[in-house]
C-alpha cells in the first residue's frame, strides 16, 4: 500500500477533529468575551490563548483574575487542572517515543482533550502508521489556530460590549462549568466529590488569596477516592462471602 | 505587569505538564493512587469555582432565594445537561434563563 504524503496526513488529522473544532468555538468566544470582565488587556487575553493553550485552566484563570486571586494560587490552579494531560501523555507516549525531541516537545505543546480523543483513537485503528505524527500535528494545529481565531472574535465581541460584566455575562463560565461537570456526576464518588468541592468552596469562600478553593479541591478528591475505596472493599466482601 | 506574569507563568507551567511525559518518557511512572486521585480534579474544581458563584453571586451572604438569578439559571442549566447531556443546549438554555430571570426581576 503506498504512503500517503506527509501533507495528506497532517489534511486527515485536521478533517478528523473538525466536530472537535465546532464544540470548541462557543467556548473559545466565551473566553475571549469575559476577558474584558477583568484587569485584562485584549492583547493578555490573546497571548494568553497562544501561550496557554488549555481551555479549562484559562476559564479559572479568567475567573480569578476578576475576583483579584493572587498569581500563586493561579498558577497552583492552572497546575493541577492540567495535571491530567500526563495521563494522556503517558497513554501516547509508545507512539511517540522514537521521535526526535523538537517533536515530542511539539506535539506536548498542542496536546488538547480534543486532540488526545482524536489521536487515541486513530493509534488504535492505525497502530503501524509510521507518519501518524504527521496526523497528531494536523489535529494540534487545526485546535490550535481555531481557537486563536474564536478568542479573537470574543475579545472583538467583549470591546464592542463593554458592558459585558455588568449584564453578567461572567455566569456565561458559570453555565459552561455545569455542561462540564453534571455529566461526570452519574459516579457517586464523583457526584460526593463535586458536593463536597462545593460545598467547603462556599463555606470556605472568604480566606484570603482564594485558599478556600484549594482546601475545597482536596476534600473533594479525599471524598472521591475514599468513597472508591469502600466501594471497592464492599464489592470484595461480597464476592468473597 | 502582574497581569503579563501570571500569564507566561500559567503557559510555562502548562507546556512543561503537556510536554513532560513525552520528554521524559518511561522515567515516569503514575501510582494507581495518583492516577485516582487526578479523576477526581475536573469535577472537584470546576464545581468548586462555580458554587460560591451561585450562591453569593454578590460576593455578601447566602441568595437561596428565587430572587438570585444565578441560582435559578444554573439549576435550570444542570437539569438540562442531566436530561440531554448536551453542552451547547445547556449553554444557551441557562444564559437564556438568566438573561429572561433578570429581566422579569427587574
Amino acid at each position: 500500500m503506498p504512503q500517503p504524503s506527509k501533507f495528506a496526513s497532517v489534511l486527515a488529522g485536521a478533517r478528523d477533529t473538525v466536530p472537535m473544532l465546532v464544540g470548541a468555538a462557543p467556548f473559545g468566544m466565551i473566553f475571549g468575551a469575559l476577558v474584558s470582565t477583568t484587569e485584562l488587556a485584549p492583547w493578555q487575553g490573546q497571548m494568553m490563548s497562544l501561550g496557554v493553550f488549555a481551555g479549562s485552566s484559562q476559564f479559572i484563570a479568567i475567573g480569578l483574575l476578576a475576583s483579584h486571586t493572587s498569581l500563586l494560587v493561579i498558577w497552583f490552579a492552572t497546575l493541577i487542572v492540567n495535571l491530567r494531560h500526563m495521563l494522556y501523555g503517558a497513554s501516547l507516549l509508545p507512539h511517540v517515543r522514537h521521535l526526535p525531541p523538537r517533536w515530542r516537545w511539539l506535539l506536548g505543546f498542542l496536546l488538547t482533550d480534543e486532540t488526545f480523543a482524536v489521536v487515541d483513537s486513530y493509534y488504535r485503528q492505525h497502530p503501524h502508521d509510521p507518519q501518524a505524527h504527521w496526523y497528531f500535528l494536523g489535529s494540534g494545529l487545526a485546535m490550535y489556530l481555531n481557537w486563536q481565531c474564536w478568542t479573537l472574535v470574543g475579545l472583538g465581541f467583549g470591546a464592542v460590549f463593554p458592558q459585558l460584566q455588568s449584564l453578567g455575562l461572567d455566569f456565561a463560565m458559570v453555565v459552561t462549568f455545569i455542561a462540564i461537570v453534571v455529566p461526570q456526576l452519574n459516579r457517586l464518588p464523583n457526584l460526593c466529590a463535586a458536593i463536597a468541592a462545593g460545598s467547603f468552596a462556599y463555606l470556605l469562600k472568604d480566606l484570603p488569596y482564594k485558599l478556600g478553593l484549594l482546601v475545597a479541591i482536596l476534600v473533594g478528591v479525599g471524598v472521591g477516592m475514599l468513597l472508591t475505596h469502600l466501594r471497592a472493599r464492599a464489592t470484595t466482601n461480597r464476592n468473597l462471602a | 505587569m502582574t497581569a503579563t506574569l501570571t500569564i507566561l507563568g500559567m503557559a510555562v507551567l502548562t507546556f512543561f505538564i503537556k510536554a513532560v511525559i513525552f520528554i521524559l518518557g518511561d522515567r515516569v511512572t503514575f501510582s494507581p493512587l495518583l492516577r485516582q486521585a487526578l479523576s477526581f480534579v475536573p469535577v472537584t474544581v470546576l464545581t468548586a469555582i462555580i458554587v460560591p458563584m451561585i450562591l453569593a453571586p454578590q460576593g455578601q451572604g447566602l441568595e437561596l432565594n428565587w430572587h438570585n438569578p444565578q441560582l435559578v439559571a444554573a439549576l435550570f442549566a444542570a437539569l438540562v445537561c442531566a436530561a440531554t447531556r448536551q453542552q451547547l443546549l445547556t449553554i444557551m438554555a441557562g444564559l437564556a434563563v438568566f438573561f429572561g430571570w433578570q429581566y422579569v426581576l427587574s
